[in-house]
């Protein structure tokens, strides 16, 4: 049963990119278990608010978990200690009585932080403004059943494509690599046919805009599986390991 | 004068768009060149919009509030896009989704707009297969149909319960493309906060910088409003928290004409409200109400024994469960269109039979399904959404039913659009949510995103250039005016006059009581003497609003308050707006539900004789009435009736 619990909150504050930040911890009482966390960070606010502070900023829309823009790193993990969702997901239930909780922004050098917990993903539009596409303009496409593509190749398709684009694998990865994105959005397209024709120059140029970003190189840790909230898996590292090779012999 | 013209072409309704398109004024390529379009949003309407108008040419300039266009709200719809493909082959057909729509929003949409609109959902589903949108597929490897809400044919395609996802990553990936050939600019953490209008006509606009805090200002041949709904007005709803109505409401204060403001959709499955603290409903998909039934116990002992928690779902018998959808509509069952699903849910609870703590939820029981297709049928179909509940409720949706209740999720009225999606102000557009025009006084479900996509990928990119074809002689457009400076001084005046009110309540707490007034007064059951009440309750709201909102921090530097407060400024207003609509509205048609008028059994009744034109209000200053006028609704191709679902 969910009940009321009171609580420390250890906040990662930082005015501006160039600030040096610091933690600040704030009390609070009479916390629904039934709240999500980010309700939660909606109380402090509302009380730093009324002593005449200035709110925490952080990044969060859809508090539905699909958006991915809430990038919370709660007591040493992406998203908070519960398995399979967002920091949007998160529920007060998961913590208990007396709990301090350490909230921090993303930390990598690709996502240098604006404010307090809000961090800057830009390089992951560029990644697929780089090529996380297939190359056909709008009208004039053949009717949508004209390719067949078994069901079961739709599904992995899918499994790939349920990315958010959070980052939580670039933040939990100990070399900052963002390998479990770009090769999420190079395998689902690369398994469809549609996607098959570019496939080799989109791995190509997806990886080496990557690393222009300064994103790191994957190790296989597998942290970014163990963390990621749509359960992406690293055999899609794989995918795109192949992929790459693949082009890479060809030229 | 007069400025509603709907520009609706002439001929039969299946002929229509096609004598349109054949006869409208085109731009060629040397001159796309040197014309300025900007795309305000980034959602189905707003990506698909700027990505086509893009490769077709155009210099665009496309505006995202969040750090990605990837994260628009259009992002969040989970169960479908329909089209009138007709591959089950069960008698689907364009006429019957522009039937089926029309019927759907109660005989309150323009005939020729739903028809052209199920024209081409066709050509959408080609164009994100094409762009490697993995939707559901058959063993054979074609693609999977489902059905929806009020249709009794399966033309809904889909992918998983994250459609919503893959269709705006597709949209996403085109807009990448096109920003990587240079073809569309994008601005991401800006917010447009007011449209510049030089000799009538929409010149550009003046954006916020997020991060910065400093105004901009941007000049473009044609502006495209793409920013959704009105919906955060209730406070609660199943809308995103930065969703907002304010580039619209700016649009109509320098205006635009705001068509059908109380046409505002309840979604019957969302998950109940759980205390004050709340800040954000969820939605869950009505696809669950293809293989879920809805139900609460017989009798008001056992409704009242759950909500002790004496009793759990699971005891109830068979015999005393009231599948009150089954009962009341034997054609259509659990898949009455949204209005109706709602509205009953609302009666059963209100009569005393509602479940959980609250009273103020139904169950949405999923046994049955199991049964009959097994767990993980159901799992496959579903598997994200019941995980998504568990998550919020700590229950197990496999065992116990799930709990919902309706929320406020979406808004059929907007900025007044005609044939083309161009407002009242010359060179003023408007797409998706944003306008007005195709759903009438309900949303059928998986309408909106094809609605949005439609509008996007396959109309606007031709009515544009109509319009556009005129302009070529125009040179771009230069920010310095005198028409650019006043706006802007404007903006900064009214950010000034905020940040020097420092008064003593928070912008939410001021936006709670406001969507309390709303859902109590102009939700899902309004009458003349609440609307009323809610009206001068508003006005309360605006003067505590401008005495005593207490913004912290700086006006000119990134500021999530200042945000929140302008946005909250308009929501305000809008909510008044909202109650004359609904005050001047006397029938109940669709979403729109006026006690006073209703059928003996409860069900929503037209005033065809009187109420059959689109309510279009226009903005007459601060402390003055808007005047409202109207578009007739002359229905030449289909009859009105009475909407049955029942047999």
């Amino acid at each position: 049963m969910d009940k009321d619990i009171n609580i420390k909150v250890k906040v990662w504050r930082q005015n501006g990119p160039k600030d040096k930040g610091h933690f600040e911890v704030y009390p609070l009482e009479n916390i629904s278990q039934g709240s999500s966390f980010l309700e939660m960070l909606d109380i402090l606010n509302e009380n730093l608010i009324n002593e005449g502070k200035e709110p925490v900023v952080f990044d969060h829309d859809c508090r539905e978990g699909i958006c991915g823009i809430c990038s919370l790193y709660i007591d040493g993990h992406p998203h908070g200690p519960d398995e399979d969702i967002t920091t949007c997901q998160l529920h007060m239930r998961t913590f208990d009585e007396g709990d301090t909780i350490t909230v921090e922004p993303w930390r990598s050098t690709a996502f240098p932080v604006i404010k307090d917990l809000m961090v800057d993903r830009t390089a992951f539009d560029k990644i697929i403004q780089a090529g996380g596409y297939t190359s056909v303009n709008t009208g004039g496409t053949p009717d949508a059943n004209a390719i067949l593509i078994p069901h079961d190749q739709a599904e992995l398709a899918m499994d790939a494509a349920a990315c958010i684009g959070c980052g939580a694998c670039v933040a939990a990865c100990k070399n900052g690599s963002a390998m479990l994105f770009v090769s999420a959005k190079v395998s689902q397209l690369a398994l469809l046919p549609q996607g098959k024709v570019e496939a080799a120059k989109r791995a190509k140029s997806m990886v080496a805009k990557m690393d222009e970003l300064g994103f790191g190189n994957c190790t296989n840790t597998g942290a970014c599986e163990v963390e990621c909230p749509k359960n992406i898996s690293i055999s899609n590292i794989a995918r795109l390991n192949r992929e790459f090779l693949k082009a890479k012999f060809k030229d | 004068m007069n400025k509603i013209d709907s520009k609706i072409p002439k001929g039969p309704l299946a002929e229509k768009w096609t004598n349109y398109k054949n006869n409208q004024k085109l731009v060629n390529p040397a001159n796309k060149r040197r014309l300025d379009v900007i795309v305000v949003g980034t959602g189905l309407g707003g990506a698909s919009a700027a990505a086509t108008l893009g490769e077709q040419g155009f210099n665009v300039l496309n505006f995202c509030i969040q750090d990605s266009p990837r994260r628009a709200h259009s992002i969040a719809a989970q169960g479908g896009i329909n089209a009138a493909k007709n591959y089950p082959n069960d008698g689907d057909s364009v006429y019957r989704l522009f039937y089926d729509t029309i019927k759907g929003g109660d005989y309150r949409a323009r005939e020729a707009n739903v028809y052209r609109l199920a024209e081409v959902s066709n050509e959408i589903i080609d164009q994100c297969v094409a762009q490697g949108v993995p939707f559901a597929r058959e063993y054979g490897g074609l693609l999977s149909n489902r059905s929806f809400g009020g249709s009794q044919v399966s033309r809904t395609f889909y992918a998983r319960g994250q459609t919503g996802q893959q269709l705006l990553l597709g949209a996403y990936s085109a807009l990448s493309r096109a920003v990587n050939k240079k073809q569309v600019k994008l601005y991401t953490r800006y917010e447009m906060v007011d449209l510049v209008i030089i000799d009538g006509r929409a010149r550009g606009i003046i954006a916020r910088n997020l991060i910065t805090g400093k105004l901009e200002r941007f000049g473009a041949h044609a502006v495209v409003i793409a920013t959704g709904g009105y919906g955060n007005a209730f406070f609660l709803s199943t809308n995103a928290m930065t969703s907002n109505g304010s580039a619209a409401w700016q649009c109509y204060k320098k205006g635009a004409y705001f068509a059908n403001p109380c046409m505002t959709q309840i979604h019957p499955t969302c998950i109940p409200v759980h205390g004050e603290f709340q800040s954000k409903l969820t939605l869950m998909s009505e696809s669950l109400r293809n293989d879920g039934r809805i139900w609460v116990p017989k009798k008001k002992e056992d409704a009242e024994a759950i909500r002790n928690g004496k009793l759990r779902p699971t005891e109830i018998k068979e015999e005393d469960r009231d599948y009150y959808l089954e009962r009341r509509y034997p054609a259509f069952g659990n898949l009455v269109p949204r209005d109706v699903a709602s509205r009953a849910a609302k009666e059963r609870c209100d009569a005393g039979y509602g479940v959980g703590t609250t009273g103020l939820a139904v169950y949405l029981d999923f046994a049955d399904a199991i049964e009959r297709l097994g767990k993980d049928v159901v799992e496959a179909r579903y598997g994200n959404l019941f995980q998504m509940y568990e998550k919020i409720v700590d229950d197990n949706p496999y065992e116990t039913p799930m709990m919902i209740y309706p929320a406020i999720h979406y808004t059929m009225g907007g900025i007044w659009v005609d044939y083309e999606l161009m407002s009242t102000i010359p060179g003023l557009f408007a797409i998706g949510e944003a306008n007005f025009s195709d759903h009438g006084a309900n949303r059928l479900g998986a309408s909106a995103l094809m609605q949005g996509l439609a509008d996007g990928y396959f109309v606007l990119p031709y009515t544009i250039q109509n319009y556009l074809s005129d302009q070529i002689s125009v040179p771009r457009i230069k920010t310095d005016s005198p028409e650019f400076e006043k706006t802007e001084n404007e903006i900064n005046q009214r950010i000034e006059r905020l940040m020097s009110i420092k008064g003593k309540h928070s912008v939410d707490s001021i936006h709670k009581k406001l969507g309390h007034i709303m859902w109590e007064y102009v939700g899902m059951n309004r009458n003349e003497a609440g609307l009323k009440k809610a009206i001068e309750e508003i006005k309360e709201i605006k003067k505590d609003f401008w005495t005593n909102v207490r913004i912290p921090g700086e006006g000119n530097t990134l500021n999530i308050e200042l945000e929140k407060a302008l946005r909250l400024a308009d929501f305000i207003e809008m909510g008044e707006l909202i109650a004359h609509d609904a005050l001047d509205r006397e029938e109940s048609c669709g979403g729109h539900f006026r006690t006073e008028h209703q059928t003996a059994e409860g069900e929503a009744l037209r005033h065809d004789d009187e109420f059959s034109y689109v309510s279009c209000w226009e903005y007459k200053g601060e402390d003055n009435v808007p005047v409202m006028s109207k578009e007739p609704l002359d229905y030449e191709f289909i009859v009105r009736q009475q909407r049955n679902y029942k047999s």
